[in-house]
């Protein structure tokens, strides 16, 4: 263990983690924690019902600047980001020629500059290909920022004894704040499928600000382990598992994620492909999946129809603890892909029975 | 009535012909929540070493091995209706299964509690 985990980089919380007793694993080149103590339930279920931090800090946090940073990103994604108003923020991905995904990631539309938060997997890639194929734009990673995650329905009232601002923003919203004494990029966002912020923070303030809200009642510290169960209950992409290079955002019903203008006009790579699929549909399709019994089905799951044929494959299972079931999703032929669609699981060698249903699994609980 | 573990961190506990199987406590804290654990029928014959049962945390699926082979008597129907059960009381009420032993003598492979105390520690 002592050899990989001195090559693995660490965060600015990485000495917090190990205070709180987090057992940490490599991720993603990181020495990160997956839990804590208490445990994936406790935490998973504690983020659904007051408050949870994570650190993802690992994550790649970016600025945008130039002329046009905006319309230069439109030739690498198909989102729409020159009708962003400042202090709106919006998902897209980075495409190749195939309609493959690059990377999957969100873009902040601030005053001076477009801020971008890429996976931590992929940042290094990201980074080159924006920096080959983005003229004019001056791209500036932010390594020295931490970025915080504080989630769930509790969280706007513990930001909000730093700065009430924050009651004022919508999902999607994002400004740059005084947090008590602390200086940050606040966004009304996460991955849990529940109200929360992602904050910036200067490296060096971190672990203060970290303890800081760790220190109010409603707030517990959350690992990966429960990040994960709370984006897949919440039927959130989680990029080499729904997405990849194969996956384009039509199968990975993206679909949302491209404005009219975009899908009409095209401009970025892949484009015809993404148009062909809106138009004649694609051969496979990303869906919810939930098992009947107890039995968890995990990733690589080969998914069957009635007949016993092979007809898709699971890319993130596991058991949902708001659910209190076994929950998953995966690709599934399209004739398959309608709520409700009895299909069996090959877990163990053993068929069990399975429906298609709709995602999330949970109710989503954004700020209007 | 010694208890006995596998390196794959399963105990084994002799009463009688009939031993029962479980993970041993450090097994249970390393897999976290266990949500769900899958049993063989009675009547099902395994050899030493060889799968026996599966149990999964939120997290993975891991497989249970037989310490020593024998013809599966019982299972524990307390630990299907309630997996947690498994993290509160590995080494006792969170048993998975009885086992008629075919070969006592294939006990005397495995560890006692000192020898694996001390496996622990290498970890």
């Amino acid at each position: 263990m002592g050899d990989t985990t001195e090559t693995l980089k660490v965060t600015p919380l990485h000495a917090l983690h190990k205070e709180l007793g987090a057992r940490m694993v490599p991720f993603a080149g990181y020495d990160m924690p997956v839990q804590y103590p208490t445990g994936i339930l406790t935490e998973h279920k504690h983020t659904r019902a007051a408050a949870g931090l994570f650190d993802v800090s690992h994550m790649g946090q970016v600025r945008m600047t130039g002329a046009d940073p905006a319309k230069a990103l439109e030739t690498l994604v198909p989102g729409d980001l020159q009708s962003l108003d400042v202090g709106k923020m919006r998902y897209t991905v980075f495409t190749n020629d195939q309609a493959g995904i690059l990377d999957d990631f969100m873009v902040n539309k601030r005053d001076r500059d477009l801020f971008v938060i890429f996976n931590a997997g992929c940042k290094d890639a990201d980074l080159a290909h924006a920096r080959a194929h983005l003229k004019g734009v001056e791209i500036e990673y932010l390594d020295s920022h931490a970025l915080l995650a504080l989630q769930g329905p509790a969280a706007v009232a513990v930001l909000a004894r730093l700065n009430s601002v924050v009651q004022a923003m919508s999902f999607g919203m994002g400004a740059t704040l005084a947090l008590g004494k602390y200086e940050a990029f606040v966004t009304r966002s996460g991955y849990t499928g529940e109200d929360g912020f992602e904050i910036s923070v200067p490296g060096d303030q971190a672990e203060e600000f970290a303890r800081w809200l760790l220190s109010q009642p409603e707030v517990k510290p959350i690992g990966l382990g429960a990040r994960d169960s709370l984006r897949l209950e919440a039927g959130l992409c989680l990029y080499g598992h729904e997405l990849d290079l194969t996956t384009t955002p039509i199968e990975a019903n993206l679909n949302w994620t491209i404005s009219k203008r975009r899908r009409e006009d095209g401009g970025f790579p892949g484009a015809a492909i993404v148009q062909k699929q809106l138009a004649e549909g694609t051969t496979r399709k990303l869906v919810g999946i939930q098992p009947e019994g107890r039995a968890p089905a995990r990733e690589g799951t080969e998914v069957l129809n009635d007949k016993g044929e092979k007809i898709g494959v699971i890319t993130s299972g596991g058991f949902g603890p708001s659910v209190d079931a076994p929950v998953a999703m995966g690709y599934v032929a399209p004739q398959y892909a309608k709520a409700d669609t009895p299909l069996s699981l090959m877990v163990r060698g053993k068929a069990l029975p399975a429906k298609t249903c709709k995602l999330p699994f949970i109710t989503k609980r954004y700020a209007k | 009535m010694t208890t006995r573990y596998s390196k794959d961190h399963e105990w084994i506990r002799l009463e009688g012909d009939v031993a029962t199987v479980g993970i041993s406590d450090y097994a249970q804290s390393q897999l976290g929540d266990v949500v769900f654990v899958d049993l063989p029928a009675k009547g099902k014959t395994v050899a030493a070493g060889a799968e026996v049962a599966v149990v999964e945390s939120v997290k993975a699926a891991s497989e249970v091995y037989a310490p020593a082979g024998g013809d599966v008597i019982e299972s524990n129907q307390a630990i299907v209706d309630d997996p947690s059960l498994v993290n509160r009381a590995a080494q006792t009420d969170g048993w998975f299964v009885k086992l008629k032993l075919s070969n006592k003598a294939e006990l005397d492979a495995l560890m006692d509690q000192a020898a694996y105390d001390a496996y622990l520690k290498t970890l």
